[in-house]
Protein backbone atom coordinates (compact mmCIF):
# COMPACT_ATOMS: atom_id res chain seq x y z
CA UNK A 1 0.00 0.00 0.00
CA UNK A 2 2.86 2.59 1.05
CA UNK A 3 4.32 2.81 -2.49
CA UNK A 4 0.37 2.93 -4.39
CA UNK A 5 -1.00 6.39 -5.34
CA UNK A 6 -3.86 4.32 -5.29
CA UNK A 7 -5.29 1.45 -4.12
CA UNK A 8 -8.53 -0.58 -4.02
CA UNK A 9 -9.30 -2.95 -1.87
CA UNK A 10 -12.03 -5.93 -2.07
CA UNK A 11 -14.51 -3.48 -3.59
CA UNK A 12 -18.33 -3.30 -4.31
CA UNK A 13 -19.76 -0.22 -5.89
CA UNK A 14 -23.07 0.18 -8.04
CA UNK A 15 -26.36 2.30 -8.31
CA UNK A 16 -29.42 1.38 -6.11
CA UNK A 17 -29.88 -2.02 -5.79
CA UNK A 18 -28.23 -2.88 -9.26
CA UNK A 19 -24.29 -4.07 -8.14
CA UNK A 20 -21.79 -3.23 -11.43
CA UNK A 21 -18.72 -5.04 -9.72
CA UNK A 22 -17.99 -6.85 -6.66
CA UNK A 23 -14.34 -7.99 -4.44
CA UNK A 24 -12.37 -5.69 -6.87
CA UNK A 25 -8.96 -5.15 -6.29
CA UNK A 26 -6.95 -2.94 -8.32
CA UNK A 27 -3.83 -0.61 -7.71
CA UNK A 28 -2.06 2.27 -9.30
CA UNK A 29 1.58 2.76 -8.58
CA UNK A 30 3.20 6.65 -8.93
CA UNK A 31 4.08 6.74 -12.97
CA UNK A 32 2.01 4.40 -14.08
CA UNK A 33 -0.06 4.96 -17.54
CA UNK A 34 -3.10 2.35 -17.82
CA UNK A 35 -5.71 1.72 -19.57
CA UNK A 36 -9.04 0.20 -18.90
CA UNK A 37 -10.21 -1.82 -22.04
CA UNK A 38 -14.11 -3.27 -22.06
CA UNK A 39 -17.55 -3.07 -23.49
CA UNK A 40 -19.47 -0.46 -23.07
CA UNK A 41 -21.59 -0.74 -19.87
CA UNK A 42 -19.55 -2.97 -18.19
CA UNK A 43 -18.80 -1.03 -15.76
CA UNK A 44 -15.42 1.45 -16.85
CA UNK A 45 -17.18 4.68 -16.20
CA UNK A 46 -18.44 3.46 -13.06
CA UNK A 47 -15.13 2.44 -11.52
CA UNK A 48 -13.66 5.99 -12.44
CA UNK A 49 -16.38 7.64 -10.76
CA UNK A 50 -15.60 5.49 -7.46
CA UNK A 51 -11.90 6.33 -7.57
CA UNK A 52 -13.20 10.26 -8.39
CA UNK A 53 -15.30 9.67 -4.78
CA UNK A 54 -17.93 10.47 -6.98
CA UNK A 55 -19.49 7.46 -6.30
CA UNK A 56 -19.35 5.84 -2.90
CA UNK A 57 -18.55 2.10 -2.97
CA UNK A 58 -21.15 -0.78 -0.84
CA UNK A 59 -17.96 -2.55 0.51
CA UNK A 60 -14.51 -2.38 0.55
CA UNK A 61 -11.86 0.47 1.05
CA UNK A 62 -10.24 2.54 -1.21
CA UNK A 63 -7.11 4.43 -0.20
CA UNK A 64 -5.92 7.31 -2.08
CA UNK A 65 -2.30 8.87 -1.25
CA UNK A 66 -3.23 11.52 1.33
CA UNK A 67 -3.53 15.27 -0.49
CA UNK A 68 -3.42 13.48 -3.88
CA UNK A 69 -4.84 15.99 -6.61
CA UNK A 70 -6.83 14.09 -9.88
CA UNK A 71 -8.18 15.89 -12.74
CA UNK A 72 -11.18 14.45 -14.42
CA UNK A 73 -11.79 14.45 -18.15
CA UNK A 74 -15.46 13.06 -18.67
CA UNK A 75 -16.93 11.62 -22.09
CA UNK A 76 -17.55 14.16 -24.77
CA UNK A 77 -21.22 12.83 -24.78
CA UNK A 78 -21.80 13.96 -21.17
CA UNK A 79 -20.82 17.74 -21.98
CA UNK A 80 -23.51 20.00 -22.64
CA UNK A 81 -22.15 21.56 -25.60
CA UNK A 82 -24.59 24.35 -26.11
CA UNK A 83 -23.71 26.03 -22.93
CA UNK A 84 -21.86 29.51 -23.16
CA UNK A 85 -18.84 29.50 -22.85
CA UNK A 86 -15.47 29.91 -24.64
CA UNK A 87 -12.69 27.51 -24.57
CA UNK A 88 -10.41 29.40 -22.21
CA UNK A 89 -13.24 30.01 -19.72
CA UNK A 90 -13.74 26.24 -19.36
CA UNK A 91 -10.10 26.25 -19.21
CA UNK A 92 -9.81 28.43 -16.23
CA UNK A 93 -12.76 26.90 -14.40
CA UNK A 94 -10.27 23.93 -13.56
CA UNK A 95 -8.36 26.46 -11.63
CA UNK A 96 -10.65 26.26 -8.77
CA UNK A 97 -9.14 24.83 -6.35
CA UNK A 98 -5.68 27.45 -7.08
CA UNK A 99 -7.87 30.69 -7.32
CA UNK A 100 -8.82 33.21 -5.28
CA UNK A 101 -12.58 33.64 -3.48
CA UNK A 102 -13.40 36.83 -5.81
CA UNK A 103 -15.56 36.07 -8.77
CA UNK A 104 -13.08 37.39 -11.06
CA UNK A 105 -10.29 35.58 -12.57
CA UNK A 106 -6.35 36.48 -11.04
CA UNK A 107 -3.51 37.76 -13.08
CA UNK A 108 -1.72 34.00 -12.04
CA UNK A 109 -5.00 32.51 -13.46
CA UNK A 110 -4.75 34.15 -16.43
CA UNK A 111 -1.09 33.45 -16.93
CA UNK A 112 -1.62 29.39 -16.29
CA UNK A 113 -4.46 29.62 -18.31
CA UNK A 114 -2.45 31.16 -21.55
CA UNK A 115 0.68 28.70 -21.10
CA UNK A 116 -1.56 26.04 -21.00
CA UNK A 117 -3.70 26.82 -23.98
CA UNK A 118 -0.21 27.68 -26.11
CA UNK A 119 1.60 24.00 -24.74
CA UNK A 120 -1.71 22.48 -26.25
CA UNK A 121 -1.70 24.67 -29.48
CA UNK A 122 -5.32 26.24 -28.34
CA UNK A 123 -4.57 29.42 -28.20
CA UNK A 124 -6.08 30.45 -32.04
CA UNK A 125 -9.30 28.93 -29.99
CA UNK A 126 -9.23 30.30 -26.77
CA UNK A 127 -11.97 32.49 -27.68
CA UNK A 128 -14.37 30.09 -29.42
CA UNK A 129 -17.80 29.27 -28.20
CA UNK A 130 -16.62 25.36 -27.52
CA UNK A 131 -19.36 23.98 -30.09
CA UNK A 132 -16.88 25.79 -32.99
CA UNK A 133 -14.16 23.76 -32.20
CA UNK A 134 -13.27 19.97 -33.48
CA UNK A 135 -13.21 17.27 -31.68
CA UNK A 136 -9.85 17.06 -31.19
CA UNK A 137 -9.65 20.61 -30.11
CA UNK A 138 -12.89 20.42 -27.47
CA UNK A 139 -10.88 16.91 -26.02
CA UNK A 140 -8.12 19.11 -25.98
CA UNK A 141 -10.09 21.71 -24.10
CA UNK A 142 -11.35 19.36 -21.52
CA UNK A 143 -7.71 17.92 -21.07
CA UNK A 144 -6.59 21.50 -20.00
CA UNK A 145 -8.91 22.46 -17.77
CA UNK A 146 -7.77 19.18 -15.98
CA UNK A 147 -4.36 19.95 -16.34
CA UNK A 148 -4.51 23.19 -15.45
CA UNK A 149 -4.80 22.18 -11.86
CA UNK A 150 -1.93 20.32 -11.97
CA UNK A 151 -3.00 16.61 -10.75
CA UNK A 152 -0.84 13.88 -9.69
CA UNK A 153 -3.65 10.95 -11.11
CA UNK A 154 -4.99 12.28 -14.32
CA UNK A 155 -8.28 10.36 -15.28
CA UNK A 156 -9.79 10.06 -18.80
CA UNK A 157 -12.98 8.38 -19.99
CA UNK A 158 -13.06 7.87 -23.64
CA UNK A 159 -10.63 10.73 -24.87
CA UNK A 160 -10.18 9.16 -28.29
CA UNK A 161 -13.74 8.57 -29.01
CA UNK A 162 -15.17 10.99 -32.03
CA UNK A 163 -12.06 12.43 -33.00
CA UNK A 164 -10.05 11.68 -36.35
CA UNK A 165 -6.89 9.60 -36.31
CA UNK A 166 -4.86 12.22 -35.82
CA UNK A 167 -6.86 14.40 -33.04
CA UNK A 168 -6.12 10.41 -31.45
CA UNK A 169 -2.71 10.17 -32.21
CA UNK A 170 -1.70 13.73 -30.68
CA UNK A 171 -3.89 13.12 -27.31
CA UNK A 172 -2.13 9.86 -26.77
CA UNK A 173 0.97 11.51 -27.57
CA UNK A 174 0.42 14.76 -25.35
CA UNK A 175 -0.67 11.54 -22.48
CA UNK A 176 3.04 10.10 -22.77
CA UNK A 177 4.87 13.24 -22.50
CA UNK A 178 3.38 14.05 -19.41
CA UNK A 179 3.13 10.56 -17.98
CA UNK A 180 7.40 10.62 -18.49
CA UNK A 181 6.87 13.98 -16.81
CA UNK A 182 5.68 12.25 -13.70
CA UNK A 183 1.73 12.04 -14.14
CA UNK A 184 -0.12 9.21 -13.55
CA UNK A 185 -2.58 8.58 -15.74
CA UNK A 186 -5.35 5.79 -15.97
CA UNK A 187 -7.73 5.85 -19.32
CA UNK A 188 -11.22 4.44 -20.11
CA UNK A 189 -11.62 3.21 -23.71
CA UNK A 190 -13.17 0.64 -25.70
CA UNK A 191 -10.53 1.58 -28.72
CA UNK A 192 -8.60 -1.47 -28.65
CA UNK A 193 -6.39 -0.56 -31.53
CA UNK A 194 -5.45 2.36 -30.11
CA UNK A 195 -4.52 1.43 -27.02
CA UNK A 196 -2.54 -1.94 -27.87
CA UNK A 197 0.27 0.52 -29.62
CA UNK A 198 0.28 3.67 -27.44
CA UNK A 199 -0.37 2.67 -23.92
CA UNK A 200 2.46 0.68 -21.72
CA UNK A 201 -0.48 -0.97 -19.37
CA UNK A 202 -3.68 -2.82 -20.08
CA UNK A 203 -6.71 -3.55 -17.64
CA UNK A 204 -8.85 -5.80 -19.10
CA UNK A 205 -12.54 -5.07 -17.45
CA UNK A 206 -15.57 -6.15 -17.47
CA UNK A 207 -17.35 -6.05 -13.97
CA UNK A 208 -14.31 -6.58 -12.87
CA UNK A 209 -10.72 -7.24 -14.01
CA UNK A 210 -10.41 -10.05 -16.04
CA UNK A 211 -6.80 -9.87 -16.49
CA UNK A 212 -3.79 -6.83 -16.58
CA UNK A 213 -0.21 -6.55 -17.70
CA UNK A 214 1.76 -5.39 -21.16
CA UNK A 215 -0.60 -5.03 -24.08
CA UNK A 216 1.25 -8.24 -25.87
CA UNK A 217 0.85 -10.60 -22.97
CA UNK A 218 -3.09 -9.66 -22.72
CA UNK A 219 -4.35 -9.13 -26.19
CA UNK A 220 -4.92 -12.61 -26.78
CA UNK A 221 -7.98 -14.02 -28.15
CA UNK A 222 -9.28 -15.92 -24.74
CA UNK A 223 -8.60 -12.84 -22.47
CA UNK A 224 -10.44 -10.64 -24.85
CA UNK A 225 -13.40 -13.75 -25.77
CA UNK A 226 -13.92 -13.35 -21.44
CA UNK A 227 -13.97 -9.44 -21.66
CA UNK A 228 -16.17 -8.79 -24.56
CA UNK A 229 -18.03 -11.98 -24.89
CA UNK A 230 -17.05 -11.95 -28.42
CA UNK A 231 -14.27 -13.87 -30.91
CA UNK A 232 -11.75 -11.00 -31.31
CA UNK A 233 -9.05 -11.65 -34.38
CA UNK A 234 -5.47 -10.61 -33.05
CA UNK A 235 -3.11 -9.63 -36.01
CA UNK A 236 0.59 -8.44 -34.86
CA UNK A 237 2.58 -6.57 -38.00
CA UNK A 238 5.59 -4.54 -37.59
CA UNK A 239 5.30 -4.46 -33.98
CA UNK A 240 2.01 -3.10 -34.09
CA UNK A 241 -1.20 -4.91 -32.73
CA UNK A 242 -4.57 -4.88 -34.66
CA UNK A 243 -7.61 -6.17 -32.76
CA UNK A 244 -11.03 -6.88 -34.67
CA UNK A 245 -14.22 -8.60 -34.00
CA UNK A 246 -14.27 -12.08 -36.14
CA UNK A 247 -18.23 -11.29 -36.28
CA UNK A 248 -17.65 -7.95 -37.92
CA UNK A 249 -15.13 -8.66 -40.42
CA UNK A 250 -16.03 -9.59 -44.00
CA UNK A 251 -14.85 -13.08 -44.90
CA UNK A 252 -13.21 -11.44 -48.15
CA UNK A 253 -11.50 -8.34 -46.05
CA UNK A 254 -10.20 -11.01 -43.78
CA UNK A 255 -9.05 -13.14 -46.60
CA UNK A 256 -6.94 -10.34 -48.29
CA UNK A 257 -5.12 -9.10 -45.01
CA UNK A 258 -4.29 -12.50 -44.20
CA UNK A 259 -3.03 -12.90 -47.33
CA UNK A 260 -1.53 -9.46 -47.67
CA UNK A 261 0.69 -10.01 -44.09
CA UNK A 262 1.24 -13.85 -44.46
CA UNK A 263 0.51 -14.19 -41.05
CA UNK A 264 1.48 -16.94 -39.05
CA UNK A 265 -0.94 -18.60 -36.87
CA UNK A 266 0.80 -19.47 -33.14
CA UNK A 267 -1.46 -19.87 -30.77
CA UNK A 268 -5.45 -19.61 -29.91
CA UNK A 269 -6.00 -17.85 -32.57
CA UNK A 270 -3.52 -15.56 -32.25
CA UNK A 271 -2.07 -14.39 -35.67
CA UNK A 272 1.68 -13.51 -36.07
CA UNK B 1 -42.76 61.64 -23.33
CA UNK B 2 -45.93 62.12 -21.78
CA UNK B 3 -46.80 58.50 -22.39
CA UNK B 4 -44.35 57.97 -19.93
CA UNK B 5 -45.06 59.80 -17.24
CA UNK B 6 -48.83 60.40 -17.03
CA UNK B 7 -48.92 57.13 -15.05
CA UNK B 8 -46.52 58.11 -13.05
CA UNK B 9 -48.78 60.17 -11.09
CA UNK B 10 -50.25 57.21 -9.30
CA UNK B 11 -48.34 56.00 -6.68
CA UNK B 12 -49.73 52.68 -6.92
CA UNK B 13 -48.43 52.56 -10.22
CA UNK B 14 -44.97 54.10 -9.43
CA UNK B 15 -44.94 50.96 -6.70
CA UNK B 16 -45.82 48.60 -8.84
CA UNK B 17 -43.35 49.72 -11.01
CA UNK B 18 -40.52 49.79 -8.90
CA UNK B 19 -41.37 46.13 -7.88
CA UNK B 20 -41.99 44.76 -11.47
CA UNK B 21 -38.43 45.89 -12.25
CA UNK B 22 -37.09 44.87 -9.59
CA UNK B 23 -38.85 41.41 -9.95
CA UNK B 24 -37.77 41.03 -13.33
CA UNK B 25 -34.22 41.44 -13.08
CA UNK B 26 -34.17 39.50 -10.44
CA UNK B 27 -36.28 36.65 -11.91
CA UNK B 28 -34.05 37.29 -15.53
CA UNK B 29 -30.87 36.82 -12.88
CA UNK B 30 -31.82 33.23 -11.71
CA UNK B 31 -33.29 32.18 -15.12
CA UNK B 32 -29.47 32.06 -16.53
CA UNK B 33 -28.71 29.21 -13.94
CA UNK B 34 -32.55 27.43 -14.57
CA UNK B 35 -32.27 27.77 -18.50
CA UNK B 36 -28.82 26.62 -18.76
CA UNK B 37 -29.36 23.69 -15.79
CA UNK B 38 -32.08 22.98 -17.75
CA UNK B 39 -34.35 23.53 -14.46
CA UNK B 40 -37.17 25.30 -16.01
CA UNK B 41 -39.77 23.04 -14.87
CA UNK B 42 -38.56 23.45 -11.58
CA UNK B 43 -38.88 26.99 -11.05
CA UNK B 44 -42.13 26.11 -12.31
CA UNK B 45 -43.29 23.52 -10.11
CA UNK B 46 -41.26 25.81 -6.94
CA UNK B 47 -43.82 28.46 -7.61
CA UNK B 48 -46.57 26.59 -7.22
CA UNK B 49 -45.53 24.65 -4.02
CA UNK B 50 -45.39 27.93 -2.08
CA UNK B 51 -48.50 28.79 -2.70
CA UNK B 52 -49.18 25.57 -0.54
CA UNK B 53 -47.12 26.75 1.74
CA UNK B 54 -48.67 30.23 1.87
CA UNK B 55 -52.36 28.81 2.28
CA UNK B 56 -51.15 26.60 5.24
CA UNK B 57 -49.48 29.34 6.92
CA UNK B 58 -52.36 31.52 6.82
CA UNK B 59 -54.35 29.60 8.29
CA UNK B 60 -52.13 28.40 11.03
CA UNK B 61 -51.60 32.24 11.68
CA UNK B 62 -48.12 32.06 10.75
CA UNK B 63 -46.51 34.93 8.67
CA UNK B 64 -47.47 34.06 5.48
CA UNK B 65 -44.18 34.48 3.41
CA UNK B 66 -41.86 33.00 6.42
CA UNK B 67 -44.70 29.98 5.99
CA UNK B 68 -44.31 29.94 2.20
CA UNK B 69 -40.17 30.20 2.12
CA UNK B 70 -40.09 27.49 4.19
CA UNK B 71 -42.64 25.31 2.53
CA UNK B 72 -41.05 26.04 -0.93
CA UNK B 73 -37.46 25.52 0.29
CA UNK B 74 -38.63 21.79 1.88
CA UNK B 75 -40.48 21.03 -1.19
CA UNK B 76 -37.35 21.88 -3.23
CA UNK B 77 -35.08 19.61 -1.05
CA UNK B 78 -37.22 16.46 -1.22
CA UNK B 79 -37.58 17.28 -4.64
CA UNK B 80 -33.28 16.75 -4.80
CA UNK B 81 -33.73 13.82 -2.43
CA UNK B 82 -35.87 12.00 -4.68
CA UNK B 83 -34.05 12.77 -7.70
CA UNK B 84 -30.87 11.65 -5.78
CA UNK B 85 -32.55 8.24 -6.61
CA UNK B 86 -32.10 6.23 -9.80
CA UNK B 87 -35.34 4.59 -10.48
CA UNK B 88 -36.90 8.81 -10.25
CA UNK B 89 -36.88 11.52 -13.15
CA UNK B 90 -36.23 14.72 -11.79
CA UNK B 91 -39.58 15.23 -13.78
CA UNK B 92 -41.21 13.31 -12.13
CA UNK B 93 -40.49 14.36 -8.58
CA UNK B 94 -40.85 17.69 -9.54
CA UNK B 95 -44.16 16.87 -10.97
CA UNK B 96 -45.03 14.98 -7.71
CA UNK B 97 -43.96 16.79 -4.88
CA UNK B 98 -45.24 20.49 -6.65
CA UNK B 99 -48.52 19.20 -7.68
CA UNK B 100 -49.37 17.78 -4.30
CA UNK B 101 -48.14 20.97 -2.57
CA UNK B 102 -50.14 23.26 -5.20
CA UNK B 103 -53.13 20.87 -4.43
CA UNK B 104 -52.86 20.97 -0.93
CA UNK B 105 -53.47 25.15 -1.25
CA UNK B 106 -56.23 24.60 -3.70
CA UNK B 107 -58.04 22.31 -1.33
CA UNK B 108 -57.59 24.42 1.94
CA UNK B 109 -59.03 27.42 -0.39
CA UNK B 110 -62.07 25.50 -1.45
CA UNK B 111 -62.90 24.37 2.16
CA UNK B 112 -62.31 27.59 3.88
CA UNK B 113 -63.76 30.44 1.62
CA UNK B 114 -62.65 33.68 4.24
CA UNK B 115 -59.36 34.03 2.53
CA UNK B 116 -60.05 33.40 -1.49
CA UNK B 117 -59.82 36.78 -2.59
CA UNK B 118 -56.43 37.60 -0.78
CA UNK B 119 -55.30 34.66 -2.18
CA UNK B 120 -56.43 35.52 -6.04
CA UNK B 121 -53.31 37.81 -5.75
CA UNK B 122 -51.12 35.29 -5.35
CA UNK B 123 -52.47 32.95 -7.65
CA UNK B 124 -52.62 35.65 -10.47
CA UNK B 125 -50.83 38.94 -9.12
CA UNK B 126 -51.61 42.08 -7.93
CA UNK B 127 -48.94 44.60 -9.01
CA UNK B 128 -51.22 47.20 -8.43
CA UNK B 129 -51.16 46.43 -4.31
CA UNK B 130 -47.51 46.49 -3.93
CA UNK B 131 -47.19 48.44 -0.60
CA UNK B 132 -44.11 49.76 0.56
CA UNK B 133 -43.38 46.62 3.14
CA UNK B 134 -43.76 44.35 -0.15
CA UNK B 135 -41.19 46.59 -2.17
CA UNK B 136 -38.59 46.94 0.84
CA UNK B 137 -38.69 43.13 0.75
CA UNK B 138 -38.71 42.07 -2.97
CA UNK B 139 -35.47 44.91 -2.77
CA UNK B 140 -33.95 42.96 -0.10
CA UNK B 141 -34.33 39.50 -1.84
CA UNK B 142 -32.97 41.83 -5.10
CA UNK B 143 -30.02 42.89 -3.22
CA UNK B 144 -28.85 39.55 -1.76
CA UNK B 145 -29.17 37.26 -4.61
CA UNK B 146 -27.69 39.84 -6.77
CA UNK B 147 -24.63 39.31 -3.54
CA UNK B 148 -25.02 35.73 -3.52
CA UNK B 149 -24.83 35.13 -7.06
CA UNK B 150 -21.79 37.48 -7.34
CA UNK B 151 -19.88 35.68 -5.12
CA UNK B 152 -21.09 32.07 -6.07
CA UNK B 153 -20.13 32.85 -9.57
CA UNK B 154 -17.33 30.40 -10.03
CA UNK B 155 -19.44 27.84 -8.41
CA UNK B 156 -22.72 28.00 -10.08
CA UNK B 157 -20.76 28.89 -13.37
CA UNK B 158 -18.62 25.43 -12.99
CA UNK B 159 -21.29 23.74 -11.13
CA UNK B 160 -23.99 24.55 -13.81
CA UNK B 161 -21.93 23.31 -16.60
CA UNK B 162 -20.31 20.46 -15.46
CA UNK B 163 -21.65 19.44 -11.90
CA UNK B 164 -19.33 16.06 -11.74
CA UNK B 165 -15.92 17.49 -12.68
CA UNK B 166 -16.73 20.51 -10.73
CA UNK B 167 -17.02 18.27 -7.51
CA UNK B 168 -13.68 16.91 -8.64
CA UNK B 169 -12.31 20.16 -8.13
CA UNK B 170 -13.65 20.65 -5.27
CA UNK B 171 -16.84 22.71 -5.64
CA UNK B 172 -19.21 21.81 -2.81
CA UNK B 173 -21.58 21.07 -5.29
CA UNK B 174 -24.66 20.08 -2.96
CA UNK B 175 -24.07 22.88 -0.58
CA UNK B 176 -24.17 25.22 -3.94
CA UNK B 177 -27.06 23.66 -5.70
CA UNK B 178 -28.92 23.66 -2.03
CA UNK B 179 -28.10 27.56 -1.68
CA UNK B 180 -29.39 28.14 -4.85
CA UNK B 181 -32.35 26.26 -4.22
CA UNK B 182 -33.06 28.66 -1.45
CA UNK B 183 -32.22 31.90 -3.04
CA UNK B 184 -34.94 30.64 -6.14
CA UNK B 185 -37.72 29.81 -2.94
CA UNK B 186 -36.50 33.12 -1.69
CA UNK B 187 -37.27 35.03 -5.52
CA UNK B 188 -39.78 33.03 -5.94
CA UNK B 189 -41.85 34.32 -2.42
CA UNK B 190 -41.06 37.95 -3.14
CA UNK B 191 -42.29 37.71 -6.45
CA UNK B 192 -45.38 35.97 -5.74
CA UNK B 193 -47.37 39.59 -4.96
CA UNK B 194 -46.68 41.06 -8.63
CA UNK B 195 -46.50 38.30 -10.91
CA UNK B 196 -48.69 35.26 -9.07
CA UNK B 197 -47.61 32.22 -8.70
CA UNK B 198 -48.68 31.14 -12.24
CA UNK B 199 -46.44 33.62 -14.09
CA UNK B 200 -43.43 33.70 -12.26
CA UNK B 201 -41.72 30.91 -13.66
CA UNK B 202 -42.39 32.40 -17.28
CA UNK B 203 -40.35 35.25 -16.00
CA UNK B 204 -37.63 33.01 -14.73
CA UNK B 205 -37.74 31.00 -18.03
CA UNK B 206 -38.13 33.79 -21.09
CA UNK B 207 -35.33 36.43 -20.63
CA UNK B 208 -32.91 33.84 -20.02
CA UNK B 209 -33.82 31.77 -23.12
CA UNK B 210 -33.95 35.07 -25.10
CA UNK B 211 -30.35 36.15 -24.28
CA UNK B 212 -29.50 32.24 -25.03
CA UNK B 213 -30.30 33.43 -28.22
CA UNK B 214 -28.28 36.50 -27.83
CA UNK B 215 -24.81 35.60 -26.85
CA UNK B 216 -22.32 32.75 -26.28
CA UNK B 217 -20.79 34.43 -23.34
CA UNK B 218 -22.11 33.01 -20.16
CA UNK B 219 -21.06 36.55 -18.34
CA UNK B 220 -22.97 38.99 -21.14
CA UNK B 221 -25.90 36.51 -20.66
CA UNK B 222 -26.02 37.40 -17.32
CA UNK B 223 -25.67 40.88 -18.26
CA UNK B 224 -28.03 40.25 -21.11
CA UNK B 225 -31.45 38.51 -19.46
CA UNK B 226 -31.37 40.47 -15.99
CA UNK B 227 -31.48 43.57 -18.34
CA UNK B 228 -34.33 41.83 -20.13
CA UNK B 229 -35.78 40.86 -17.31
CA UNK B 230 -36.14 44.40 -15.66
CA UNK B 231 -36.95 46.38 -19.73
CA UNK B 232 -39.66 43.52 -20.11
CA UNK B 233 -41.21 44.02 -17.03
CA UNK B 234 -41.20 47.84 -17.77
CA UNK B 235 -42.79 47.57 -20.59
CA UNK B 236 -45.23 45.43 -19.34
CA UNK B 237 -46.23 47.44 -16.93
CA UNK B 238 -46.91 50.19 -19.52
CA UNK B 239 -48.88 47.88 -21.66
CA UNK B 240 -51.17 46.61 -18.48
CA UNK B 241 -51.91 50.23 -18.13
CA UNK B 242 -52.65 51.58 -21.41
CA UNK B 243 -54.36 48.30 -22.39
CA UNK B 244 -56.09 47.61 -19.09
CA UNK B 245 -55.20 44.57 -18.40
CA UNK B 246 -53.50 42.27 -15.64
CA UNK B 247 -50.01 43.59 -14.93
CA UNK B 248 -48.69 39.77 -14.93
CA UNK B 249 -49.87 38.64 -17.91
CA UNK B 250 -48.45 41.62 -19.86
CA UNK B 251 -44.88 40.76 -18.46
CA UNK B 252 -45.24 37.79 -19.52
CA UNK B 253 -46.86 38.25 -22.94
CA UNK B 254 -44.37 41.41 -23.75
CA UNK B 255 -41.19 38.96 -22.74
CA UNK B 256 -42.70 35.70 -25.02
CA UNK B 257 -43.18 38.90 -27.95
CA UNK B 258 -39.73 39.38 -27.14
CA UNK B 259 -38.44 35.93 -27.99
CA UNK B 260 -40.29 35.48 -30.71
CA UNK B 261 -38.90 38.43 -32.58
CA UNK B 262 -35.26 37.63 -31.36
CA UNK B 263 -35.92 34.08 -32.77
CA UNK B 264 -37.42 35.33 -36.17
CA UNK B 265 -34.09 37.63 -36.30
CA UNK B 266 -31.97 34.72 -36.03
CA UNK B 267 -33.69 32.16 -38.33
CA UNK B 268 -33.17 35.04 -40.79
CA UNK B 269 -29.80 35.92 -40.22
Amino acid sequence: MSDALLALQCISAGYASQPVFADLDLRLTPGQFAALVGPTGGGKSTLLKLILGLLPCTRGSVYRLPQMTMGYVPQREMIDWRFPVTAEQVVRMGRYRHTSYWPWATRADRREVVALLDRLGLTPYAKRHISQLSGGQQQRVFLARALVARPQLLLLDEPTTGVDLKAQHDILHLLHELNRAGMTILLATHDLNTIASHVPWVICFQHGVIAQGPPETVFTPGILRRTYNADMVVLHQDDMTFIANRSLIHPHVAQQTTLAHRPRKVNDGVLR
Amino acid sequence: MAFFVEPLQYQFFVHGLVAALLVGSLCGLLGVYIVLRQMSYIGHGLSHAVFGGAVVSHLLGLNVYVGAGLWGFGAAVLIHRLTARRDLHADAAIGIVTTASFAVGVALMSRVHRFTQDFEAVLFGNVLGVSEHDLVLIAVVTGLTGLAVTALYKQLLFSAFDEAVAQVAGVPTRLVRLLFTFILALAILASMQVLGVTLIAATIVIPAATARLLTNSFSTMLVLSTTLGGVTALCGMYLSYYVDIASGASIVLFAALLFVGVLGVRRQS
